[in-house]
């Protein structure tokens, strides 16, 4: 099918530019490449050229500074804890998130009852409001009036101080992460179970594996690479650019130790109006965030070959 | 027994089955145990909140007066208006001016398509915070921070949706545009009356999408926004964090009850166009 339509397109094509003018397409076009211009790529060269300043806001004037925001942020330790904080954010919510959809997906997948019933459940987190969710978890996680630490006293363990230990709180910001994660990775594999063809599980049956364990190896696991490929990488994304949860419960304390990439590009710019500064960790940032999606370009790029 | 046990099985209760339903209520409790443990909070007296010992229902239930008192604390309503204002616009916005582009992508022979193309693509991995900085000057500037229209600015244009429906309109049968086009049908015409209707489902995963990601957003609305009556739900539980006036649990809960509401009820609502919509991201 996919042939034939390919094989009508040239003729079509033809006839297409035979009966209207290609002002046409033009007008289409137009509103959204204003939008494009005016509110994304434009802004984006201002602000590479504003990094190269020390331009702060309501300021009259201000000078070239070449690479000088960039040997700052290079010496500058805060930025070098708020960049590998995040990074460790990301460690912590990756792999948690994406084994934790894997095995959300493939066990719902296997069910005959209540499929729909789960998906509901574990998809909730993603839809709910996160700020208003994080108050709760705040709540949930309180060194001493939280259910979190009641059970943890039940089981004999140590209460723990989640968001006053500095060695805590990226931990605990990280479980808010995987929970509100992890039901959109198993939307995302359930989709690519559903592509995997009923008969490879016939052969590997054959070849007498048998158990769910060895046909989740021998079967789901390799025809899933690709896709879990992609979600590893749609995660990094996300946890890359983790602000809310570190904006409403911690503001980077207690001690820095929750400073991440976004929340100091957010102080800089907009708190303390350091505008050239703030352009310079934007760069850093869209830079990493760039070289995450080339990655995944050349993932999704395998997956159309497989 | 044994007759029970056939009966079960055959109705595809095996064991198995039954384990793997009780380890997934198990992994639903604990996902759905903070939605659990908001309600809970938001319907007892805020004393019981500091008792030492756990309980699983209020030991005294004190109806709706914390939903009262967290509707005198803060402007609850209007953060949700807020809200509904905010995504309706950007939402509407994005459909006149993405669907268009993504027609004229998928089926005009344009100069310049490619380099549009690869505009988009480039623009997809783009995320707010980068523009941010000279879009916030420039609303500085023109004296139009803290209004509605700040708040969607960014938002305008969603390439997701370009690139999205580009995909959908190229399935669409050139036969059956052709014909339109010698009914007499213009271009326009063409595209809303009949291009669009056939790409329903698509459009509405897309606008679920758009509306949860708009309603939860906190980055944008906490740059531009500095009066409280014009703040979405986020920025609005923000406030109410401030230890000022949130000091109390049940009122925070009920404040944070509040505020999901309207999009847990959407999900329960449209659960298939969110499912559908988180699967075309996985496909593009």
């Amino acid at each position: 099918m996919a042939l034939s339509s390919a094989a009508r397109v040239p003729a079509g094509r033809r006839r297409l530019g035979a009966t209207i003018s290609p002002a046409v397409a033009y007008w289409f076009a137009v509103p959204s490449v204003i939008l494009l211009l005016g509110t994304l790529l434009l802004p984006i060269m201002v602000m590479i050229a504003m990094s190269f300043t020390d331009y702060e806001l309501g300021a009259l004037e201000f000078s070239f500074l070449g690479l000088d925001n960039y040997t700052t942020l290079w010496r500058d330790a805060g930025f070098w804890r708020a960049l590998l904080n995040t990074l460790y954010y990301v460690a912590l919510v990756v792999p948690a998130s994406v084994v934790i959809g894997l095995a959300l997906a493939v066990m719902v997948n296997g069910l005959r009852h209540g499929r729909g019933f789960y998906q509901v459940a574990f998809f909730l987190p993603v839809t709910s409001t996160l700020i208003a969710m994080a108050t709760v978890w705040k709540y949930l996680l309180h060194g001493t009036i939280g259910p979190v630490n009641h059970l943890l006293t039940t089981l004999g363990l140590p209460a723990l101080e989640f968001f006053g230990e500095p060695s805590l709180v990226m931990p605990a910001l990280a479980i808010i992460g995987v929970w509100s994660l992890a039901g959109f990775n198993m939307v995302l594999f359930s989709a690519g179970l559903t592509a995997i063809p009923q008969e490879l599980y016939e052969a590997a049956a054959v070849d007498g594996i048998d158990t769910p364990i060895g046909r989740f190896f021998t079967v789901t696991l390799p025809m899933l690479g690709p896709t879990t490929m992609f979600v590893i990488i749609t995660t990094s994304i996300t946890a890359f650019k983790v602000f809310d949860t570190v904006a409403v419960l911690t503001r980077g304390g207690p001690q820095g130790a929750s400073d991440v990439l976004l929340y100091v590009n957010y102080l800089e710019g907009f708190q303390y109006m350091r505008i050239g500064l703030a352009s310079a960790i934007t760069v850093v940032f869209l830079g990493i965030i760039l070289l995450l999606s080339l990655i995944q370009a050349k993932v999704l790029e395998r997956k159309v070959h497989y | 027994m044994a007759r029970h046990g056939s009966l079960l099985s055959r109705s595809g209760l095996t064991p198995g089955q039954l384990a793997m339903h009780a380890f997934l209520l198990l992994c639903a409790f604990a996902m759905l145990f903070p939605f659990y443990w908001m309600l809970l909070t938001a319907f007892r007296p805020s004393q019981e909140v500091f008792s030492p010992t756990f309980h699983w229902l209020p030991q005294t239930f004190v109806g709706l007066d914390n939903f009262r008192a967290a509707f005198g604390k803060a402007p609850l309503l209007r953060f949700m208006l807020n809200g509904a204002v905010i995504c309706a616009g950007i939402l509407a916005v994005q459909l006149l001016t993405a669907i268009p582009c993504a027609y004229a992508l998928a089926k005009y022979e344009f100069r310049g398509r490619g380099l549009l193309f690869a505009l988009v693509l480039f623009a997809l991995c783009v995320p707010v915070q980068v523009p941010a900085l000279p879009l916030y000057m420039t609303l500085a500037f023109t004296g139009t921070l803290d209004s509605y229209f700040a708040l969607m600015l960014p938002f305008f244009l969603s390439v997701f949706a370009i690139f999205l429906f580009r995909q959908v309109f190229r399935s669409f049968p050139d036969d059956v545009i052709h014909a339109a086009r010698l009914d007499g049908m213009g271009e326009m015409e063409i595209l809303w009356r009949i291009v669009v209707p056939s790409a329903g489902p698509a459009i509405a995963a897309f606008a679920v999408f758009s509306v949860t990601a708009h309603w939860n957003d906190l980055y944008w609305p906490l740059v531009v926004v500095t009066s409280p009556e014009l703040a979405p739900p986020p920025l609005g539980m923000m406030y109410f964090n401030d230890p000022d006036i949130g000091s109390s649990f049940g009122t925070l809960m009920a404040a944070a009850t509040l505020l999901t509401a309207p999009l847990t009820v959407l999900f329960l609502f449209a659960q298939r166009h969110f499912v559908q919509g988180v699967t075309m991201t996985g496909v593009k």
